[in-house]
């Protein structure tokens, strides 16, 4: 096992080799391994033959990452770079995991196209035991998507534009779908502030802190002529509301489903009663349709889920008692004798193709958008902690003897150049702000590198420092990377 | 991918029996409905055969063995009720009764005990609680008169918000050691320490969980069979005599932080999670959890939570709604 | 959370492992510490079998394990520290409590008891206080037997910053004066040594020479075995009959066949040497007397199955012979009788020395197993047996030293020649450890087939009024006078119900005390037992204390519980030791040696 993190984390000290790249040197590090796999002739050239396109492009593309390269923009040792390599080229199976150190970049989607490059060139994809593994952050993450919670899909993926899927929707709704992609959050934010939006319905998010550049966030959300915040807490999104609509906790308050990282669907059930005016979800929705005058009773969670079945092919074979007899089914399961789907591409290995071969997307580094400087000279990057979730809406429910709170962590090394001390109040400045934390000091770090956690707004507002520069076809933020300057509050 | 296992013949208690190849003698049993009494033994753990009670007679073996580890062998004849069988399980009871506080323990050990009529009192009353058990030397120890029965009382661990450790309880299965270690959290915060009477479960210098390696997942919890381990809830409710597990409510639902899809099962009493669990044969974690999935869920909790009220006092108040 | 070490305790562990070569392990932190790291969790448990070395070093160096001794000691070799605390704490010698750099374990077991350790015991109360009590930089504490019954009564040392030692035929004065620092001559005398095959070169040897092996046809046995080839030589062990001699008499040549026709290349042999069923001593006197023949025997043994790697495991109160035993390999490897190439045939071979730490359950052959790959020394449940999953999951042969012993004598005069002496069952000779009120402890060989009274006799006889026999040590048997008669072989003794076991002979006399040694086997098993079973972990504290409250308040000896305990210890323990734990006891009671009182 090897770990890639720019800090040595637990999992990097359970790997057998840890390398420690610089912050958003990511693609630099996948064509230098790429380019390695071909210089030392590892690549699975059938695979690249039968199931890929573009490899000569992808391989001009890398030509210039050699391992010195690699090592001169990452910062790790050439030597580890090429064994990594020649170790993933060479085994029987082998898995890519990331999560959002590769995707809250800038460039977030060519960081993960660097690395189904790789995957392409060694047909370490599409068999069981190898592949790539986004690891969802979130429960139902996964969920959101599934059921088209994306500006440009209907549930099941199903494209907004696609007139004969859309048409489906219409005719089994009774009214026209839009036929045109929305907007994703960032473009919504530009969108709040040149006034093209001006109302907004939030369910379960809160922007006004979890956003990059909190300020700016929260003064479009003052902008706004009227905003609806539906959740089970009264978060600072909620605060600014104009109508608060108290919901149901989804996984203990209500019936539905989720779905996990792997694509498994599974049953949530209600074991408590919500408080006060709480409401279910489905409840809200189905009583503000019939305040507008388009009342459809309001349906059980079930009764939801079938139609929802009605219209997405891939979960058309999950009827809430085959999800009970099997423990969840991952999709695709098209119809009730399909089991489930343990793993996704293995198209790639048909002989013919029954689609068009997957192509290499050549990818080029560019370094974070927030330089270092002198004025700003340390990297920080932000992350999570293992007892604490997201802004700490939930996590900070319960008391956890691991909570460390609003702190920045830096080098033991960095501690003694600066003249801190473990507990020291330090101001974290960055070009959008600053704010007032105590430092503590990780050997996990090294010297330049900072730490802190984006789980405590209301103690260290980390999205104060951090840049609000997103990924155009993500529309990620970029907040793994930050230049900040630590200076002891005299 | 499925390999037809081979079918081996077997008898139990005289009943053929064709299992495949590659199980165990309990799977044996079970396969025909005859479940034997296990305490180490649990279906998401590598078996530790330690307990002993399970132990079945085999034709042809000098001693008896553990059916929850011993593979079945074609031809093997098994006995399970045996005058030696009942015989070790009786001793083993009245060993573990003797020596350890099992009034939390699942109440099937009261009915082992009754099936097998161990009888604890005849080694004599309970030696007191002590408090040196972490301290021992190891090869050494006080020798007694021999009048009261050495026990392995000794005071509770409450040395963090979420767990307590009482190993007056303790029956040395091995289970959170296993749980903390390989067979699912790779955390090993915990390992037996010391020998003989005086083994135990132990961080490192016995440190308080808080100086431990400790990530509070509640798997070492969640595989106790005696209560030695608990929840904070659950011991600050039973203390408070507001445990009443014959009003609670068991729904599996799907934890509510990251993507892993782990199954919660809600233990709910008077509309508040009081534990959570998770089932142990669910392919996803098979039973295991982190600290968000045990601990996480206060906030939909009515009322104040731990950090702040004691809990007896958020149900108390609770029940007098 | 991590405590540092201190510079001795830093410098007794890379002593043993080198220094550390990255800031992740215990160096100083460089930048590539910050780009990079190699180990986790593979690492960790390819280097787990040097846990209990590592401790040791740290023991003898500094006199205890403190928190930033185990945390240096982890973070080298990737081990939680809670479980190498589980390790360090499950041996008697390894103390993780602060520990003055002098430490006496004074033998206070069956043999030593009556023949003088009462008097050292009453010593060391006066001069120090009760056991474990701290004066000017030492202390005392009561040990089980130490193997060196023929020379009672016997005294270990622990010495920080300085070899162990062992004082013998010691008295209480002089313990004392060694816990003070002064100096102390060490008792040297050797053992009676009486035998002619397995014993024949004690004495004429020089057991520090490998040059004196060779001129005394040292390795003619190995270069033999290399011209036969290895399914030979199985063959000839197999045509000996030979059985263990460490107490469960099980066919060697069974276990060698075995892991020879093993299906996986790597494999091991193992040299049982850790010695410590009280009254046995013979071990250590082939060790210290011909230890040149034990590492010929092992590397022949090696060849036979088509093992890589040999381990010698010796119990760790016997410093004389580990010494002995590492500079014998040395020699053999400068030599060119270990390493690659032995003698030019293209066979790699090459042994380890590991010590234990003071726990009786690791001769038990798989908990030895656990205790080299640095776990705890807790026995595995049987099957899979060694020589299909043995040390590190690979076929091994493990032998006691005894039976390895007799390994060269079987190649060079061959299987059936060997078969021939003694009776049918019974192949060769035995050494047996005659010890307690006789004429002449020692260690004697004899014809299997010789009666135990033909072998007292040899010894000069009992002294005094002979009441009782120890046979087979603490897992053995008390019998009486009418056992004299029994023909000492195997099928001899099982067939009356008594065990040879590893070959203890301990006589006692009108003088012997025997309730009193009763409640001190009682207390042995309680002490040894590893705690991993219900059976074993309480039966052995419950038997102890139905004696104590027989002997101490005069209540009626429940004689049917006794029986109850010891039926579960026997049909539901994991291993041997609870197996026979409660044995002596039962046997004693039933010759009615507690009705004396």
């Amino acid at each position: 096992m090897y770990t890639v993190d720019p800090r040595r984390t637990t999992s990097a000290a359970w790997a057998d080799v840890w390398l420690g790249i610089d912050v958003g040197s990511d693609i630099a590090l996948a064509n230098t391994v790429g380019h390695e796999i071909i210089a030392a002739g590892l690549v699975n050239q059938d695979f690249i033959d039968h199931s890929t396109a573009h490899f000569e492009e992808y391989k001009e593309a890398v030509r210039e990452w050699t391992l010195d390269r690699g090592e001169q923009v990452t910062g790790v040792p050439a030597e580890v770079i090429r064994q990594m390599a020649h170790d993933y080229a060479t085994a029987e199976t082998a898995q890519i995991c990331w999560t959002l150190g590769i995707t809250e970049h800038a460039n977030a989607t060519d960081n993960v196209l660097a690395l189904i490059n790789l995957s392409l060139l060694t047909g370490h994809v599409g068999r069981y035991g190898s592949g790539l593994v986004p690891i969802r952050g979130q429960n139902n993450v996964q969920g959101g998507g599934d059921m088209g919670a994306l500006p440009n899909k209907l549930p099941g993926f199903q494209d907004v534009e696609d007139d004969e899927a859309r048409g489906k929707f219409e005719a089994l709704w009774g009214h026209p779908v839009p036929s045109e992609a929305g907007l994703h959050i960032s473009l919504m934010l530009e969108a709040m502030g040149n006034k093209e939006i001006t109302a907004l319905y939030v369910i379960g998010e809160n922007p006004a802190q979890s956003e990059a550049d909190t300020a700016h966030t929260e003064a479009l959300l003052d902008g706004l002529e009227f905003m609806v915040v539906q959740d089970i807490f009264l978060t600072r999104t909620a605060e600014m509301a104009d109508v608060v609509l108290p919901a149901a906790a989804g996984w203990a308050e209500s019936d539905g489903t989720s779905t996990s990282s792997e694509r498994r669907v599974q049953r949530i059930r209600k074991a408590l009663e919500p408080p006060g005016e709480a409401k279910d979800d489905i409840e809200i929705i189905s009583l503000l349709a019939e305040r507008m005058g388009r009342g459809w009773g309001i349906p059980t969670a079930e009764q939801a889920w079938d139609e929802l079945r009605a219209l997405s092919p891939m979960h058309a074979g999950m009827s809430y008692k085959r999800l009970e007899e099997l423990g969840g089914i991952q999709w695709p399961c098209p119809d009730e004798d399909h089991p489930g789907t343990q793993f996704l591409h293995s198209w790639l290995w048909e002989d013919p193709m029954p689609r068009e071969p997957a192509p290499f997307m050549p990818t080029v580094w560019v370094p974070p958008i927030d330089e270092l400087s002198d004025e700003f000279p340390v990297r920080m990057t932000t992350g999570r902690r293992l007892d604490s979730y997201n802004t700490g809406v939930q996590s900070g429910g319960y008391h956890s003897p691991l909570r460390s709170g609003g702190i920045i962590e830096i080098a033991p090394e960095d501690g003694e150049t600066l003249g801190l001390a473990e507990g020291d109040i330090v101001t974290v400045s960055s070009r959008r702000g600053a704010i007032d934390v105590p430092v503590y000091f990780h050997e996990s770090l090294r010297p330049g590198l900072a730490f802190m956690a984006f789980h405590f707004p209301d103690e260290a507002a980390v999205n104060q420092l951090t840049i609000d520069a997103w990924d155009p076809k993500s529309g990620t933020a970029e907040f793994k990377a930050t230049a900040v300057r630590i200076e002891k509050v005299a | 991918m499925s390999v037809t296992a081979t079918a081996i013949q077997i008898t139990i208690d005289g009943r053929p029996v064709e299992v495949a190849a590659g199980s165990t003698i309990l799977e044996a049993c079970r396969s025909i409905g005859e479940d034997q009494p296990t305490l180490c033994y649990l279906e998401n753990l590598t078996p530790v055969n330690v307990c002993r009670v399970c132990v079945v007679e085999v034709e042809g073996s000098r001693t008896l063995v553990p059916s929850c580890s011993r593979l079945v062998e074609d031809g093997m004849a098994v006995a399970t009720d045996s005058v030696r069988v009942r015989h070790s399980r009786k001793m083993v009871l009245e060993f573990l009764a003797s020596s350890t506080d099992l009034t939390t323990a699942d109440p099937v050990v009261a009915e082992w005990m009754d099936h097998y009529e161990a009888d604890p009192d005849r080694y004599g009353p309970a030696a007191p609680p002590s408090d040196d058990r972490d301290s021992r030397a190891t090869g050494h120890h006080h020798v007694s008169d021999g009048l009261a029965a050495e026990t392995v009382y000794q005071p509770a661990k409450i040395d963090n918000t979420l767990y307590m450790r009482d190993y007056s309880k303790c029956i040395l299965c091995y289970k959170c050691v296993e749980a903390c270690g390989a067979d699912a959290q790779n955390t090993f915060a915990i390992a037996i320490a010391g020998r003989g009477f005086d083994a135990r479960v132990s961080t490192e210098f016995d440190e308080p969980l808080t100086n431990s390696a400790c990530v509070y997942c509640g798997n070492c919890i969640g595989v106790c069979p005696t209560g030695a381990l608990m929840f904070r809830s659950e011991y600050e409710l039973r203390r408070a005599d507001l445990w009443h597990e014959e009003d609670q409510t068991v729904t599996t639902t799907i934890c509510s932080y990251c993507g892993v899809g782990c199954n919660l099962e809600l233990h709910v009493q008077d509309n508040r999670i009081v534990k959570v669990t998770s089932p142990l044969d669910h392919s996803v974690t098979d039973g295991h959890l982190c600290i968000k999935g045990r601990f996480g869920y206060e906030y939909v909790q009515e009322l104040g939570d731990l950090a702040t009220t004691p809990i007896d006092i958020v149900l108390a108040e609770a029940r007098t709604k | 959370m991590e405590v540092p070490a201190t510079a001795s305790e830093r410098d007794a562990v890379d002593g043993l492992l080198g220094p550390p070569e990255s800031g992740w392990d215990g160096a100083q932190r460089t930048a590539r510490d910050g780009r990079v790291s190699f180990g986790g969790f593979h690492m960790a448990a390819a280097q787990r079998d040097l846990l209990l070395p590592a401790l040791h070093a740290v023991q003898s160096e500094v006199g205890w394990i403190s928190r930033g001794a185990l945390d240096y000691v982890c973070k080298r070799l990737g081990v939680p520290p809670a479980e190498a605390f589980g390790v360090a704490s499950f041996y008697a010698l390894l103390s993780t409590e602060e520990r003055p750099p002098r430490v006496a374990h004074v033998c206070d077991d069956v043999c030593c008891r009556p023949h003088g350790a009462t008097e050292i015991v009453a010593a060391l109360e006066a001069a120090f206080g009760p056991a474990g009590t701290v004066v000017d930089g030492a202390t005392w504490h009561p040990s089980p037997c130490l193997g060196q019954c023929d020379r009672a009564p016997a005294v270990f040392m622990q010495l920080a910053g300085e070899a162990d030692a062992v004082l013998t035929r010691t008295n209480g004065e002089a313990v004392v004066a060694m816990l003070r620092g002064e100096s102390v001559v060490v008792d040297g005398q050797p053992a009676t040594v009486v035998g002619d095959l397995l014993l024949g070169r004690m004495g004429t040897i020089d057991p520090t020479s490998v040059e004196s092996h060779v001129a005394n046809k040292g390795y003619e046995a190995l270069r033999r075995a290399l011209e036969m080839g290895s399914a030979a030589v199985v063959a000839e062990v197999k045509a000996s009959n030979i059985r263990g001699r460490g107490g469960a008499a099980f066919p060697a040549g069974i276990k060698w066949e075995a892991v020879a026709n093993a299906p996986e290349e790597t494999r091991y042999i193992i040299c049982n040497a850790d010695e410590s069923e009280p009254g046995t001593f013979k071990d250590r006197v082939l060790m210290e007397g011909d230890p040149f023949l034990l590492i010929e025997s092992m590397t022949i043994a090696g060849y036979a199955v088509g093992a890589q790697r040999g381990y010698l495991y010796i119990r760790g109160e016997y410093p004389a012979a580990t010494a002995l035993l590492q500079s014998a390999i040395e020699q053999a490897r400068t030599g060119g009788y270990l390493g690659p190439d032995i003698l030019g045939s293209g066979f790699d071979f090459d042994i380890e020395v590991r010590r234990g730490g003071g726990a009786y359950i690791c001769g038990e052959e798989t908990a030895l197993m656990n205790s080299i790959e640095g776990l705890r020394g807790e026995p595995r449940n049987k099957p899979p047996f060694p020589t299909q999953h043995g040390l590190f999951g690979k076929p091994t042969v493990i032998n006691n030293v005894e039976t390895l012993m007799n390994v060269p004598t079987i190649v060079v005069e061959g299987g059936e020649a060997f078969a021939r002496i003694g009776t049918e069952r019974s192949a060769g000779t035995k050494l047996f450890c005659v010890s307690g009120a006789v004429a002449t402890p020692g260690v004697y060989e004899v014809e299997m087939g010789t009666t135990l009274g033909e072998l007292i006799d040899r010894a000069g006889g009992a002294v005094g009024d002979l009441q009782a026999i120890l046979l087979g040590g603490a897992a053995g048997a008390f019998v009486g006078t009418d056992m004299l008669d029994l023909p000492l072989t195997f099928e001899d003794s099982s067939a009356r119900d008594v065990s040879l076991g590893s070959g203890v002979v301990m006589l006692f006399n009108e003088s012997a005390d025997f309730p009193d040694l009763l409640r001190r086997v009682a207390a042995f098993f309680r002490d040894e037992s590893c705690g991993q079973c219900v059976p074993c972990r309480v039966g052995t504290v419950r038997q102890e204390e139905l004696l104590a409250r027989h002997l101490t308040s005069g209540r009626p000896l429940d004689r049917a519980l006794l029986g109850e305990i010891e039926e579960v210890m026997k049909d539901a323990s994991i291993c041997g030791l609870g197996h026979t734990a409660a044995i002596a006891i039962r046997s004693a009671i039933d010759i009615g040696l507690l009705e004396t009182v």
